[in-house]
């Protein structure tokens, strides 16, 4: 494909709704990824709600506005890679898919069911977009550096970004991938890790402490950005910052709340998954979500 | 075709498979634009310190960081290039996990390429001698294991895993090898290779121990035994075809690498025939030992891969045969 200016590509999107600005754009998609991810793990009765709303809104920010991705492009050499490092939070990485039309909205909702390419962990050759399959904690991020490399290698200017957990941060392949980039100064790549203080048993510092956080990246010399990671404004701020950066990859340290948007998931270590939602409480989770009642029916039984 | 006599062992060349392998990666280099090389300071064990020296541009160094090495190898493969990871194989077990997931769960082109294997390693010592990577390859879905028995052969297997499109494991070897092929030798992934014919029984054997079956057969041949002998070098996918062929025309056979013989070459043989033409099997291997310091022949002596354990086992297996 013809190589286009970035940055108007990246504008073009965001033309196609009328009268409404980019954050709030953002902020309803974000809001239908976790209704989404919230259905889809109800039809799959397993999976890990917290971690996937947790980091909606950053996934949303990546695909809906940072991201020189198209679902009409899939196969451009020159576009920009994801990575899903943390792979079980993959009931937000295909509603993000079927927010921006790389899936249909309702395929998806088909999450870990046999036949479905919609596994419970993403998986390349199911679903090409998700350019490489993860769901072992440490590793995607490897790849990503993998692909940080070879893009630069091959002179090409397409960004890698990666998102991992913070429990993740406790894998010693992270750390080996941490000393790699800043080595081979990966300024094309851009992690973002979705700190959201818990892991699957228990808050973070109760299995292993990770603070000093930023500090530990700082010294391995990586730029380091710490932010609201449900501030949207500030994430895109930041992504825009993470792209001027030179000779050295970005570490986004997102704070966030693990089951955002559902009261009675925020901050709950057992919401970590895998968990059966019963129909009660996943049409609860879709209220406090903001759905109204005919998009909950048809989430949960249009199927 | 394969001859009577056996194809002259033409001594010790001072190249050890490692050698041969680094050399043959820099020569195929401009033919493989696309091909990189990733190391993990190792580079002047694992022969690639020529290609280093060829092309440091397509040399990328992770330092000691094998996981980190091997995911990324997959990122390196999702954006378009050949990389080729190399390690001692002992160092590739740590990162079985991350060959399986993103490498070869993935069907990445990727090629990992391990020398030190086994006793082989020698003074290194036990901790050191992998003698577990061809079951643990073997036993992840899609990939393919090799494991060449003399220089000219990993030269030529080099190549053939770059023309290969998907995942491949890739034994070299640490010691100076014997010459037991001309250059007039073929490789082809998948094929074994009849290098001696015998009707007696058959020696199936990879690696070093091609060197040691032909040996045996030899010995056998004094005793009246005609001992075939193949090279397998390809030990997934195994060549059924040719091991059923051996099983009905020879009867029994014999499996040697230098390996532990669980789950390597032996139990690929024995899968393969035990759903065919199931007979007699000998395995020569590791016995589920782990190894110890010492020189490659004196540990084969101690730990019974040698042509005389090689030629014994031969005769057991032809006197299980039923008659
Ligand atoms: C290598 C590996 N070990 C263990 C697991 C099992 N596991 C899945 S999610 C998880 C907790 C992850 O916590 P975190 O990275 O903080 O994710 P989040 O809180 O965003 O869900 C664990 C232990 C895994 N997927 N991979
Ligand atoms: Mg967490």
């Amino acid at each position: 494909m013809a190589a286009q200016p970035a940055n108007l590509q990246k504008a073009d999107r965001h033309l196609t709704v009328e009268g409404r600005d980019l954050e709030t754009d953002l902020a309803r998609a974000a809001a239908f990824v976790r209704k989404h991810s919230i259905a889809s793990i109800y039809h799959a009765g397993s999976g890990h709600p917290g971690g996937a709303l947790s980091c909606a809104d950053v996934l949303t920010c990546l695909f809906g506005a940072e991201l020189n991705l198209w679902a009409t492009d899939r196969e451009d050499p020159n576009r920009d890679r994801f990575v899903l490092s943390k792979g079980h939070a993959a009931p937000a990485l295909y509603a993000v898919g079927a927010q921006y039309g790389f899936c249909g909205k309702k395929d998806s909702l088909r999450l870990r069911k046999l036949g479905s390419p919609f596994q419970g962990h993403p998986h390349v050759l199911d679903l090409p977009w998700v350019e490489t399959s993860t769901g072992s904690l440490g590793q995607g991020v490897s790849v990503a550096i993998g692909m940080a490399m070879g893009l630069k290698l091959q002179n090409k200017s397409a960004r890698v970004y990666a998102m991992l957990g913070d429990g993740e941060l406790q894998e010693g392949e992270v750390w080996e991938a941490a000393m790699c980039g800043a080595h081979h100064k990966l300024d094309n790549l851009c992690a973002i890790i979705d700190y959201n203080k818990l892991q699957s048993d228990d808050r973070n510092d109760n299995i292993m402490r990770l603070e000093p956080l930023a500090a530990k990246f700082r010294a391995f010399d990586w730029a380091v950005a710490e932010i609201d990671g449900h501030d949207i404004a500030e994430i895109l701020k930041t992504f825009r910052r993470a792209s001027a950066t030179h000779g050295r990859p970005s570490m986004i340290i997102a704070h966030t709340i693990k089951g955002k948007g559902v009261p009675t998931m925020e901050n709950v270590p057992q919401w970590h998954g895998s968990v059966k939602l019963t129909r009660e409480q996943a049409e609860e989770a879709l209220i406090s979500l903001g759905a109204e009642h005919s998009e909950i029916r048809e989430l949960l039984d249009g199927q | 075709m394969a001859n009577e006599a056996a194809p002259a062992l033409i001594g010790t060349s001072g190249d050890s498979l490692r050698e041969a392998f680094g050399k043959a990666l820099s020569a195929l280099a401009d033919e493989f634009p696309k091909l990189v090389v990733l190391d993990a300071d190792i580079a002047g064990g694992t022969g690639v310190h020529h290609f280093r020296k060829s092309h440091p541009k397509r040399f990328l160094q992770f330092g000691i960081a094998e996981q980190n090495m091997m995911a990324a190898a997959g990122g390196l493969a999702a954006v378009g290039l050949i990389p080729v990871v190399t390690t001692f194989a002992v160092f590739c077990l740590r990162a079985v996990e991350q060959a399986r997931l993103s490498l070869a769960y993935t069907r990445r082109n990727a090629k990992i390429v391990a020398s030190h294997p086994g006793l082989d390693v020698g003074p290194d010592g036990g901790s050191a001698q992998a003698l577990e990577d061809i079951a643990a390859f073997r036993a992840i879905p899609g990939m393919t294991v090799i494991s060449p028995a003399d220089p000219v052969e990993t030269a030529l297997a080099t190549r053939a895993i770059l023309e290969f499109e998907g995942p491949v494991y890739m034994r070299t070897g640490r010691s100076p090898s014997r010459r037991l092929f001309g250059e007039d030798h073929t490789f082809k992934i998948g094929k074994g290779q009849i290098v001696r014919d015998g009707s007696d029984v058959t020696i199936v054997a990879c690696g070093v121990e091609v060197a040691r079956a032909l040996e045996a057969a030899q010995k056998l041949a004094g005793e009246g035994i005609r001992a075939r002998v193949v090279n397998m070098a390809t030990i997934k996918p195994i060549d059924t075809e040719l091991l059923t062929r051996c099983a009905e025309e020879t009867g029994a056979l014999v499996t040697a690498e230098d390996h532990n013989i669980h789950g390597g070459l032996g139990g690929a043989v024995a899968e393969a025939l035990a759903a065919t033409v199931p007979c007699p099997i000998e395995f020569i291997g590791m016995k589920d030992v782990f190894g110890a310091s010492g020189e490659p022949e004196e540990l084969a002596t101690v730990y019974g891969l040698t042509a005389p354990h090689i030629a014994s086992a031969a005769k057991r297996a032809i006197a299980r045969k039923r008659k």
